[in-house]
């Protein structure tokens, strides 16, 4: 290890942040928990005991098996089966890894497109401004499932049925993330509102510095705190956005059923005594979203952001 | 104060027009209106007639302003779906949708209120902090995962109540209620807790962190020092004080609850407005999923419009403050 790194890790070790993090037990549940999660579903498919996308590896025989400690249970089906005989908990790991990767990519798309908004609208200000703070503010008024519902539908009107699985996935993501990006524009906003009229912007101005360098290089580093923040947990509620959206039969294509997708197929089969089909994914969703809720709202109290 | 509530209300007209902008694009550019409703048969020159008929070929500007003077008069088109005027089809859903928020509203703030009380007065009592932990357990989860939790508890396993429609409804001058069978409000109650629970945990932690503030003011001490009853002074003093943000969150969030109750009724086959709207995009059914837009946006704009009013009234230091930017 070489000095500037070990000197890293121990700014790192010294931090504030955390000091913070070890003296709350729920962060570091949470983020223990959030961790596994996500690594069980980037291993899904080296850990997984089954494919259950693999057609010639299921057997209708198989279908509604109950968990493995239930009366009727196979040892080969840990938490049982579905109503086309896949193995549940694989059927779970990958619903995991698509609900995560849905999840990521667009808050991560939210986050691109909501920052340069927010630093257009501060830097250049003007007419830009006034436009795009305008289209945030209409948008605040609703809710942001209400806006990916009703882009998933346009979109599905647009598209038409016979629209490939990916370009739905991607209509899925963009619908999300559109519902999302006001609040990273405002907050980088009103952070570079602040930032512009300080002397190192001024002076990184005279020696010449191009609009996007002084964006880039010298504003963006200043409102990455609430930005993080922002993302983290929005991560929770883009999670439960696609899980709602793919339950109301609107989200992820059929082909690759997110957690979501699951609840929805074990709904159907509640009642005639068949639990464990909703229950178990519906279970995993639940703790996946509490704890990268419970994380984001303690990395909002330790970084402390002001947040539009 | 009059120039507060003339950009208000400038602000609420600016937003209207650009939602009814996209609906109107939404109902004109998406998919093609005349195949929407004539079948395969029919010959191009009939779809002409009809395209000039129903004004398709006249300018974006004219058409615009068509559709802005018929979705005053309520003339939202017909469904493609159903053939049926979409109005009709929205006031026939609209009661089950309204009584199903003004029952979640009134349990949100009948138990959200209370609880929020009594945990704000003893915030470390081991009652107060497992709502709270119950709370945040309620905010993480998706609604449709407890409305689906709820009927595996109470319809699948215990059987004690229904777990979809309305039950038996009466029909009194066009309105459907639920409220005069038995049925009905049995059917009544795993939704609207389904739909109220978010917003009575909301209530729940605002009040108490309002009565936690409120409680150690001079104001609370003097009631005391006068030898008021506890009762009175925390219900009657602390509690009223807390009654602002309340009625502000509360207001704003019957938006949220228009909203959710897409879900809920989606879970619980509720006859609504919701499930119309879902249905709706399900189907790519353009006209209803425009009017149910317009109308969604009306409602919000409105309770808005409603609360930033009620605001200005209630508080004077936001009149004093002139015309916020």
């Amino acid at each position: 290890m070489s000095e500037a790194s070990a000197d890293f890790w121990k700014r790192v070790a010294d931090s504030d942040l955390l000091y913070s993090f070890r003296r709350s037990p729920g962060a570091i549940i949470a983020a223990v928990v959030t961790l596994g999660l996500g690594l069980a579903a980037l291993l899904a498919p080296w850990i997984a005991p089954h494919d259950p996308f693999d057609p010639a590896g299921l057997s209708i025989l198989d279908n509604f098996l109950p968990p493995a400690w239930e009366e009727g249970g196979d040892a080969r089906f840990l938490l049982g089966t579905d109503d086309q005989g896949r193995d549940l908990l694989s059927a779970m790991l990958y619903g995991l890894r698509i609900s995560l990767a849905v999840g990521f990519a667009s808050v991560i798309l939210a986050m691109i497109v909501g920052v340069w908004l927010g630093l257009i609208a501060g830097y250049v200000g003007g007419f830009a401004d006034v436009i795009i703070m305008r289209v945030a503010d209409v948008q605040m008024t609703f809710p942001a499932i209400l806006i990916a519902l009703l882009l998933a539908g346009i979109f599905r009107g647009t598209a038409g049925p016979g629209s490939s699985d990916s370009a739905t996935m991607m209509l899925l993501i963009i619908s999300i993330s559109l519902s999302f990006w006001v609040q990273y524009a405002r907050t980088v906003r009103g952070s570079v509102l602040v930032q512009a009229s300080k002397e190192y912007v001024e002076a990184a101005r005279l020696i010449g510095v191009s609009s996007i360098g002084i964006m880039v290089r010298h504003i963006l580093p200043n409102v990455l705190a609430p930005v993080l923040v922002i993302a983290t947990i929005n991560l929770a509620l883009a999670i439960i956005i696609e899980a709602t959206l793919s339950f109301l039969g609107v989200g992820v294509p059929s082909g690759r059923p997110s957690l979501g997708t699951l609840i929805r197929i074990g709904n159907d089969y509640l009642f005639s005594g068949e639990w464990w089909i909703t229950l178990f994914p519906g279970v995993l969703l639940g703790v996946l979203a509490l704890s990268v809720n419970l994380f984001g709202d303690w990395l909002r109290d330790a970084l402390n952001p002001k947040l539009a | 104060m009059v120039s507060f509530i003339f950009s208000r209300l400038m602000q609420a007209i600016a937003t209207m027009l650009v939602v009814t902008l996209i609906a109107f694009v939404l109902f004109r550019y998406v998919g093609d209106p005349v195949n929407q409703m004539v079948g395969i048969e029919t010959s191009l020159e009939q779809r002409e007639t009809l395209r000039e008929q129903l004004g398709l070929n006249d300018s974006m500007s004219v058409q615009y302003l068509r559709f802005v003077v018929r979705a005053l008069h309520l003339d939202f088109g017909v469904s493609y779906q159903q053939k049926e005027a979409v109005s009709a089809m929205i006031a026939q859903r609209l009661p089950a949708t309204l009584e199903l928020t003004l029952v979640s509203v009134i349990f949100a703030i009948g138990f959200g209120v209370p609880l929020g009380v009594l945990s704000g007065l003893h915030p470390r009592s081991l009652a107060s902090r497992a709502f709270m932990v119950l709370s945040l357990i309620g905010v993480s989860l998706p609604t449709f995962l407890i409305g689906i939790l709820l009927i595996f508890v109470f319809s699948v396993q215990l059987g004690w109540l229904p777990s979809f429609g309305r039950g038996e409804t009466v029909l009194i001058g066009g309105w459907s209620t639920g409220f005069l069978t038995s049925s009905g409000l049995q059917s009544l109650i795993l939704p609207s807790i389904t739909l109220g629970l978010f917003q009575m945990t909301l209530i729940m932690r605002l009040v108490r962190s309002e009565i936690m503030e409120v409680l150690p003011t001079d104001y609370i001490k003097f009631a005391r020092a006068r030898g008021l009853s506890d009762r009175v002074i925390h219900f009657g003093h602390a509690l009223r004080n807390t009654m602002i943000p309340v009625i502000t969150v509360t207001g704003l969030q019957i938006g949220s609850i228009i909203a959710f109750s897409i879900i809920t009724e989606t879970v619980f086959q509720w006859p609504g407005m919701g499930l119309l709207f879902l249905q709706a995009v399900q189907n790519v059914d353009i006209p209803v999923m425009a009017a149910y837009l317009m109308l969604i946006a009306f409602l919000f704009v409105t309770i808005n419009l409603a609360v930033d009013l009620l605001y200005v009234t209630v508080d004077p230091r936001i009149r004093l403050a002139g015309t916020p930017a």
